[in-house]
């Protein structure tokens, strides 16, 4: 079976919360049957060194298999969050898109 | 029987028309405003100390009185938090409202999230595992995240408006289908689907196609006129969530998704102050146009304390702006930038942070990554945190100076100084709540 390369955000979507110095990132493939691939490709280890200057601290994947979802929970990625970060983006409203960009491997063609 | 609530807000600078759609042609039970964000309060208090009849939500008079007229006419009940630090005056200032509208309304104030006069010098703040002497800056006040309990006496009222400080955002909507429906308030499934509905309504347009649009991958119809959702919901807590006919924007399958998960940690365990809610047996099927419905979500025992949030006074956030465009604009802001943070480290000697981004090359993500940029048109940002009021003029004179003495062809400067609060979460008993509805007649 062909695999290819692709940026996730052609397969996928994602949205970013936050909760003090704690970032959560929702991912959910366009099409279920690139769930297990994107599993696969974007492992908690993963998102955790992808960004490492930015991303500090531990990375908890949580699975939603119902509904082909993905949550991943960073903890210490927000400069100290809301009460010490100089950032212009104090949430990390914006890290849905690093997340996006990572490649990931599909087998669908 | 369907309960019908809507969501009117989901933060203080939410948008006000597509609450009054809501009020006029929801035909609804209920309509809940959720204005109040994690550091809102600290603001708040900092506010009602400067003044005692101020505190709360400061766009109350035109974000109620837009609604209010219709809401009554249309028997929907309104429940909001736009109380913040200081509800009773909320409460004072509605009534006055709908005395110059000429309503004659019933509006229950909630109070006891106010635990300010419990916080010590030697309460733990646990996030730190210092105590709040050692921890330095002065509290500027502490709410508890009340739950259903403090708002269910209020319904019992039957009021037109009622007006909380801060409960957790989901139990603003979870409150009025107890209320209907009669769930018992260990019912915890019930009580988990509630918070499902509550949970993906208390941000408005974030599940009616806001936060959404991606294109060309996702796409959003009428995006500049978004509709708020409303929920309809049965008795046994599963729910299609909706929007008005003729409103921008769309409900479908992922913005549903996207949603149940926003600032959600394990989904198996949300926990709020009325359930510890599990939304991952959730179960989300399209219904027709911008129709989806939900159910299937669980729920087991709530937490045993509550959350509550202690706001400190953190002194200032001082930002500054100055910007280069053409040809070398990237070279010259970066210069610009090594100016800022020399003179400020030897000529003012300044200890604090400061945080240089050249937005248009790399800003927000400047820690992660570095984007290697053509473009001619570069800002450059400058900010620090600091509790000295001169060292954050100082910040700003410094990036202002740059009009005479940076690099060639700079412009645009803006400054600005603003409050900085700070918070640290503590968890409080349950028992140490004192809860209390006052009804105010108008």
């Amino acid at each position: 079976m062909s695999r290819r390369t692709v940026p996730l955000r052609e397969v996928a979507s994602a949205r970013t919360g936050d909760k003090g110095d704690i970032a959560c990132i929702s991912v959910w493939v366009y099409d279920p049957r690139d769930y297990e691939d994107v599993k696969a490709s974007l492992t908690a280890e993963r998102v955790a060194a992808a960004y490492p200057a930015l991303w500090k601290g531990k990375v908890t994947r949580y699975e939603v298999p119902g509904l082909h979802g993905l949550n991943f929970v960073l903890q210490d990625a927000l400069e100290g969050g809301v009460n010490a970060s100089l950032n212009l983006d104090l949430h990390g409203k914006s890290f849905s898109f690093l997340i996006l960009a990572l490649d990931v491997e599909v087998s669908r063609p | 029987m369907t309960v019908r609530i809507g969501a009117g807000a989901g933060f203080a600078g939410d948008r006000i028309d597509p609450a009054v759609d809501l009020a006029r042609r929801g035909k609804l039970d209920f309509l809940a405003f959720e204005c109040v964000a994690e550091r809102t309060l600290a603001y708040g208090h900092l506010a009602r100390m400067a003044d005692p009849e101020k505190g709360y939500h400061a766009l109350i008079d035109r974000r109620l009185g837009a609604v209010l007229a219709d809401c009554a006419k249309n028997k929907t009940t309104i429940i909001t938090n736009m109380g913040v630090a200081n509800p009773r005056a909320a409460g004072r200032a509605a009534v006055a409202l709908a005395k110059r509208m000429g309503l004659q309304l019933r509006i229950a104030v909630v109070e006891g999230d106010d635990i300010t006069a419990s916080i010590k010098p030697d309460t733990k703040l646990p996030e730190t595992g210092k105590t709040v002497r050692e921890h330095g800056l002065r509290v500027a006040g502490a709410n508890a995240y009340l739950g259903i309990d403090a708002i269910l006496p209020a319904l019992d009222h039957e009021p037109h408006v009622v007006i909380t400080g801060r409960v957790a955002d989901p139990s603003l909507f979870l409150a009025p289908l107890v209320h209907r429906f009669g769930w018992k308030v260990d019912d915890w499934p019930s009580l988990g689907r509630g918070t499902a509905v509550g949970h993906l309504l208390e941000c408005t347009t974030q599940v009616t196609g806001g936060y959404f649009a991606d294109p060309p991958y996702k796409t959003v119809p009428d995006i500049a006129y978004l509709g708020f959702p409303l929920a309809e919901v049965e008795p046994d807590g599963s729910a299609v969530i909706t929007k008005l006919e003729g409103t921008g924007g769309v409900v479908r399958e992922l913005t549903v998704k996207e949603q149940l998960l926003y600032e959600v940690h394990d989904p198996r365990a949300y926990l709020t102050p009325d359930v510890t809610a599990d939304f991952s047996t959730t179960s989300i099927a399209e219904q027709g146009k911008d129709r989806v419905r939900i159910s299937g979500a669980g729920g087991r025992e709530r937490p045993e304390k509550l959350k509550a949030i202690v706001g400190f006074d953190g002194g200032f956030l001082a930002e500054a702006e100055f910007s280069y465009a053409g040809p070398g604009a990237a070279a010259r802001a970066e210069l610009a930038a090594s100016i800022v943070r020399e003179r400020m480290q030897n000529i003012h000697r300044c200890n604090e942070r400061i945080r240089l981004d050249l937005i248009g090359v790399h800003s927000l993500h400047s820690t992660a990554v570095q984007h290697r940029s053509e473009t001619q048109d570069v800002r450059l940002r400058a900010a620090m945190r600091t509790p000295d009021r001169l060292m954050a003029e100082t910040l700003l004179t410094e990036v202002e100076s740059l009009w005479l003495s940076g690099p060639a062809g700079g412009g645009g400067y803006r400054g600005t100084i603003s409050p900085s609060v700070t918070t640290q979460a503590i968890y409080v008993d349950r028992s140490t709540i004192d809860l209390k509805v006052e009804v105010m007649q108008s």
